[in-house]
């Protein structure tokens, strides 16, 4: 007969213990997707401006002090197939049919630049369990920590354009991804890439001017003539001081014929948005860019984490629910007395 | 902890056929580990930047702390259910638990690129509360602490210290507690571990309710690893099976096992993601695999009758066990596609060096399991029950 009771009161506090350890209503503690600190710096790409010359391969991998990985025969040339832990950006291809036409679907071909999209809300960095990967709070760049890094590749997995990657060829690996030329910044030098992009298809400068620079290209009609600068795009009226801070020449402008744009500003709001914006002629999955929903997962995944643990009260709530159960239940071996339970 | 049915070591010879393939499996993983520590993960191992989780960490991490379940749920039965009855079931239960989640411990270093940093996961200023990561490494680090003080009274008995036994068995239930909040916790949030990987993860495991489910299957696991134990090892030590204690779990284990099946597709219609699993495509095909696993002990021990059937409970433990084995298989690799199907090709599939490691990972487990119960108090014992 107690027994039968004590077993009620079990089934209460368990189950109440399961169903709160485990419900997850999008309520309590519910984590918008994050935005773009205002100052955040970013890319804009310009698939339809890119002439796939790979200048901005080889200036990352000077700048990161990355050595060339061989894939043909002869060994000559760094010839990456794809961002790898020792290969930070790189001009894809994207091949139909004969390939007559620059930036056709049919029968044409397209580049897309892969590299670090710089999230807004970045998955890599609520995944990763030691704060090895962060989120400037000024600038948003997302940088990585080796020394304090694990090496669990949770942000390999967790990110949707596949970009942390990590050096498996290593008894000591490391994650390889773009972090923007951070380390650069300081003497002056922004993004390599964009320092080194012949025609303006990689610009730098802050999000926020490259989306507005993005849609006026995109208000343009295709093959009119208009500015299109280089390096890195400044400010609205940004003054001595502003441009001081960085070290290559502004007026690198020269006229060119708009693209044939698709009317998307891929990165605009993809998963939370981008800091690293990309304009296309081709569509941007057929290009290798992933059709992501405007809701980052890390808001997901961290809304889900801060209802159950948020300040530690469920489960401390639960664990005091069990202990008092438990003290009922468990006897002592020398105070148990035969026939005393079931 | 009070025993029922008092334990005594089983005796024998720690030397036979068993116990030496035990060893060679062990060397052989031994041998491997080498060659991954002197020249990285890519030399031994499949694993690529489509695929940086392979066996090591799905099977030997998720899997294997999953199938070390039983004390938990044994444990959950008896003392917070108070089915005081199934006594005897909690020591061999809470052994092959205890070394599941120490090995599962220990495998992770493994796999870790940067193992000597290993500590940052639970100091602060390195430690990222955001993190699911962070939880389960916490939990667990913390639940395999709270198994060696549950299972500490074996090791004490045999030892003759009565004076601590007697003082830890006075605040024993409080880890007892802490031992069921535990893996609560990390059980389910290995299933949120999916979530941030957003929709990399096949509709069919991506899932807002992903740690309800987890937990879920883990108690159901812990109650399938029993039966399945609890077979092999009368049939191993030629003992009689606790035929009277198995029946009855074995029910509790179909209601816990329909509860998880009502959440499981219940989840699925209300997010229309039902659709995908008629989809001709693998996933598909090893969903409806994983749900026949999970559904098979309903046809097989569904009866009375059936339950009574030693075959019978052993195959629908293994069944159980296999749908658990699915579940996060799929979750983690079969479902999951880097980047979103996007021209990459990535592939995986783990080399003989990564299933010789996990092998003899089940190896150390079996092993220590052997010699634990030949030398010390763990199953009960037979003349003094019957």
């Amino acid at each position: 007969m107690t027994s039968r009771r004590h077993f009620l009161k079990g089934c209460l506090a368990g189950g109440a213990a399961a169903a709160s350890v485990a419900l997850i209503p999008e309520t309590a503690e519910a984590r918008d997707t994050l935005q773009r600190p205002p100052e955040a710096l970013g890319l804009l790409y310009d698939a339809t401006l890119c002439v796939g010359c790979q200048a901005c391969v080889a200036a990352c991998k000077q700048a990161n002090e990355n050595p060339a990985e061989f894939t043909a025969v002869d060994k000559l040339w760094d010839t990456p197939l794809d961002t790898s832990g020792h290969t930070f950006n790189l001009i894809k291809m994207y091949r139909h049919g004969t390939m007559e036409t620059k930036d056709a679907e049919q029968n044409g071909f397209a580049f897309m630049k892969t590299s670090c999209m710089h999230c807004a809300d970045p998955s890599c960095v609520s995944a990763c369990p030691v704060s090895a990967m962060t989120k400037d709070p000024v600038t948003g760049v997302v940088g990585y920590d080796a020394d304090a890094c694990i090496g669990c590749r949770y942000c390999v997995a967790a990110c949707p354009f596949g970009i942390p990657k990590y050096q498996y060829d290593s008894p000591t690996g490391k994650i390889g991804k773009c972090e923007l030329c951070r380390h650069r910044h300081q003497d002056g030098h922004y993004s390599a890439c964009a320092e080194v992009c012949p025609t303006g298809a990689t610009l730098f400068g802050r999000t926020e001017d490259l989306l507005a620079e993005a849609k006026r290209r995109l208000a343009l009609k295709p093959g009119e003539w208009t500015s299109i600068p280089r390096g890195r795009l400044e400010k609205p009226g940004e003054n001595v001081d502003e441009a001081a801070r960085w070290k290559a020449p502004l007026n690198q402008h020269y006229e060119a014929q708009v693209g044939n744009y698709l009317q998307h500003v891929y990165g605009e709001t993809e998963y939370g948005g981008t800091q690293v914006l990309k304009l296309s002629a081709v569509n941007f999955q057929k290009a290798g860019q992933p059709d992501l929903p405007p809701k980052s997962s890390a808001a997901t995944s961290e809304t889900i984490q801060h209802t159950l643990y948020g300040g530690l009260i469920m489960p401390l709530a639960v664990l005091a629910g069990l202990t008092w159960v438990a003290k009922r239940n468990v006897v002592p071996e020398d105070q148990e007395k035969k026939g005393d339970q079931s | 902890m009070s025993a029922h049915h008092p334990a005594a070591p089983v005796g024998g010879k720690l030397f036979n056929t068993a116990t030496l393939v035990c060893a060679a499996l062990i060397a052989a993983m031994i041998a491997v580990l080498f060659v991954r520590f002197i020249f990285g993960l890519g030399a031994v191992t499949n694993l690529n930047d489509g695929y940086p989780w392979g066996v090591w960490v799905v099977v030997d991490v998720v899997i294997g702390s999953a199938f070390a379940c039983g004390g938990f749920s044994v444990a959950m039965l008896v003392y917070i259910f108070n089915r005081g009855h199934y006594h005897p079931l909690v020591r061999p239960a809470l052994l092959a638990s205890l070394f599941g989640y120490t090995l599962a411990g220990v495998g992770v270093l493994f796999d870790l690129g940067r193992w000597w940093n290993f500590w940052h996961i639970l100091w602060p200023g390195y430690a990222n509360p955001n993190s699911v990561m962070f939880e389960v490494a916490v939990c667990i680090s913390a639940y395999i602490v709270v198994m060696w003080i549950e299972f500490s009274p074996v090791f004490m008995e045999k030892l003759g210290m009565k004076v601590q036994k007697q003082k830890l068995e006075k605040v024993l239930f409080f880890f007892i507690a802490l031992g069921t909040l535990l893996p609560m916790m990390h059980q389910s949030s290995l299933g949120t571990l999916l979530v941030v990987m957003g929709p990399q993860v096949n509709p069919l495991w991506q899932t807002p309710f992903v740690p309800l489910l987890y937990l879920l299957s883990a108690i159901t696991l812990g109650y399938g690893i029993v039966l399945f134990e609890s077979c092999v090892t009368a049939s191993a030590y030629r003992r009689e099976i606790e035929l009277h204690l198995l029946q009855p779990m074995a029910r509790i284990m179909l209601g816990v096992l329909a509860v998880f099946l009502a959440v499981r597709f219940g989840d699925l219609i209300v997010r229309g993601a039902l659709g995908h699993a008629f989809a001709p495509s693998l996933e598909a095909f090893f969903f409806w695999l994983e749900i026949g696993c999970f559904t098979a002990p309903f046809l097989v021990v569904g009866s009375a009758a059936a339950r009574r059937n030693p075959a019978r409970l052993f195959l629908a433990g293994v069944a159980i066990m296999l749908g658990g084995v699915l579940l996060r298989l799929n979750g983690f690799l079969i479902g999951y596609d880097t980047g979103l199907g996007v021209d990459h090709g990535w592939n995986y599939f783990p080399s003989i060096a990564e299933m010789l490691v996990t092998l003899g990972m089940f190896a150390v487990e079996v092993l220590a399991y052997i010699i634990i119960t030949r030398r010390f108090p763990v199953l009960p014992r037979e003349a003094a029950a019957h």
